[in-house]
């Protein structure tokens, strides 16, 4: 069973709709037992990187995330959920995160020029940059769907994709496994079904 | 370099696509499950869906096929139609909805953009104006474009954008159903001051008409279409395949 957890950030429904089509069984839950229990792990989150930090903190399931990654569980964050997978984020002030992935996320301005549109919204290329499990199934330049302002950095060594928005910003990350996506795969069409499937299915996700 | 998208878009009633048409392979042209799985498999970047339902039962049908299309299709989803509450946007979001577009409702409490906005981010809510040139200036409408709310049309977006809007639809009611192209002044105007995607709508009648849009207006990010879509007169690989050879970036159909 695959864990979405529930911190009362961002909607789910499409996350366990995704699971459910690629037959995986997927709960939404916010029970530490059920996240501990389960085989894998999903962090989603959408809003500011703070907010979403305390609710994380208050709910207790930060523990619950770091312990199911401590025990080795597969771990995938989504979006702001792949923010809070870094050391700290400075959306609104300086919030630390969960410190699973060395880096900062921080704003695309000034790293994107101002002719381009904050936040990003819509699809984008992959640039690949390991040859990574999870993204057995995508080609160079699959787009996938983006909606963000901020974006993880100084994450050189766990960088595993990127894309091109007037810069080169970081589209997924992992470290052991630990992994992240700036882009929603649920929101991905075929691309991010696969990758999900990836995600759900790969034991050994060392490149 | 991100894509141009191209949204089509169903307008439905009591669960059902209004003006729905034949398409091969699709056994129900007026279900919005079918249609929307016929597009989402045809290249559409995202789907707009519009509930044009007057009664609290037809709502509950729409609500019903929402859930459905959402299990089954996985690119962005934005939903418009009677939403004039937080408790209206909670409906849709709860159903599978990503984003949420607000037109009259906005118009009648604009403060209805900043609690979206704050509740849920500004990239859910999309602000959708319907507007038209009146004395050489342009107004916003309302009620589908049956009332003209005698608003200056930029003022108001810009307030949209100010308050949170996350996207703008612009619709310009001069160019809808006309089939001769988007409307480009009106888009130009929008786009030079808007910080957020804009979505142009209104007056797309063939494949070039895309072309000449992202040409034209190259800070418009998506082009929005209905009928041509519907009855078939244009296709979306055709759109793209005419767009990529333009030079103009989009999501390859697969």
């Amino acid at each position: 069973m695959i864990a979405i957890v529930d911190y009362g950030v961002g909607n789910l429904f499409s996350l366990r709709s995704s699971f459910a089509f690629i037959g995986r069984e997927a709960r939404v839950t916010g029970s530490r037992e059920e996240i501990l229990a389960a085989d894998r792990v999903i962090l989603p989150g959408v809003g500011a990187f703070g907010d979403a930090a305390d609710k994380l903190r208050q709910t207790g399931l930060d523990q619950a995330v770091l312990e199911a990654a401590r025990r080795g569980r597969p771990l995938l964050g989504i979006c702001l959920g792949m923010q809070l997978l870094f050391e700290e984020g400075e959306e609104f002030g300086l919030h630390p995160g969960l410190g699973l992935i060395p880096g900062r996320v921080v704003s695309m301005r000034p790293a994107v020029p101002d002719s381009l549109k904050l936040p990003q919204i819509g699809w984008n290329g992959l640039h690949l940059m390991k040859n990574h499990p999870l993204f057995r199934d995508v080609r160079e330049g699959d787009q996938v769907y983006f909606v963000h302002s901020f974006y993880g950095t100084d994450c050189e060594d766990s960088l595993l994709a990127t894309t091109e928005y007037g810069a080169q910003i970081t589209a997924a990350v992992g470290r052991g496994r630990v992994m992240g996506c700036q882009f929603h795969p649920e929101k991905s069409g075929k691309v991010g079904l696969r990758i999900l499937k990836a995600f759900a299915e790969t034991e050994d996700f060392t490149c | 370099m991100i894509s141009k998208r191209i949204i089509p878009c169903l307008d439905v009633r009591d669960g059902r696509v209004v003006k729905g048409v034949h398409f091969e392979g699709l056994r129900d042209v007026s279900s919005p499950v079918e249609l929307g799985a016929y597009y989402s498999e045809n290249g559409a970047d995202e789907l707009v869906f519009y509930d044009i339902t007057a009664s609290a039962e037809g709502r509950g049908l729409f609500i019903e096929c929402l859930r459905e299309v959402a299990r089954t299709i996985f690119i962005p989803l934005t939903v418009g139609g009677g939403i004039n509450t937080l408790d209206d946007f909670d409906r849709v979001l709860k159903c599978g909805a990503d984003k949420v577009s607000v037109n009259s409702g906005a118009l009648r409490n604009p403060g209805l953009i900043d609690e979206a906005a704050k509740r849920y981010g500004s990239q859910c809510v999309v602000l959708s104006a319907d507007v038209k040139r009146v004395n050489g200036s342009y107004h916003v409408f309302a009620r589908g474009g049956r009332e003209d709310t005698g608003r200056e049309a930029l003022s108001w977006l810009r307030e949209g954008i100010g308050r949170g809007a996350g996207e703008i639809v612009l619709n310009s009611m001069d160019t809808d159903g006309v089939k001769e192209g988007f409307d480009l002044p009106m888009l130009r105007d929008v786009c030079a001051f808007s910080s957020v995607p804009v979505i142009a709508s209104g007056g797309a009648g063939k494949a070039e008409d895309f072309v000449t849009l992202f040409r034209e207006c190259p800070r418009a990010d998506a082009g929005l279409a209905a009928s041509i879509f519907h009855f078939g007169e244009v296709t979306i690989p055709e759109v793209k395949r005419l767009l990529r050879e333009n030079g103009i970036p989009v999501r390859e159909v697969i």
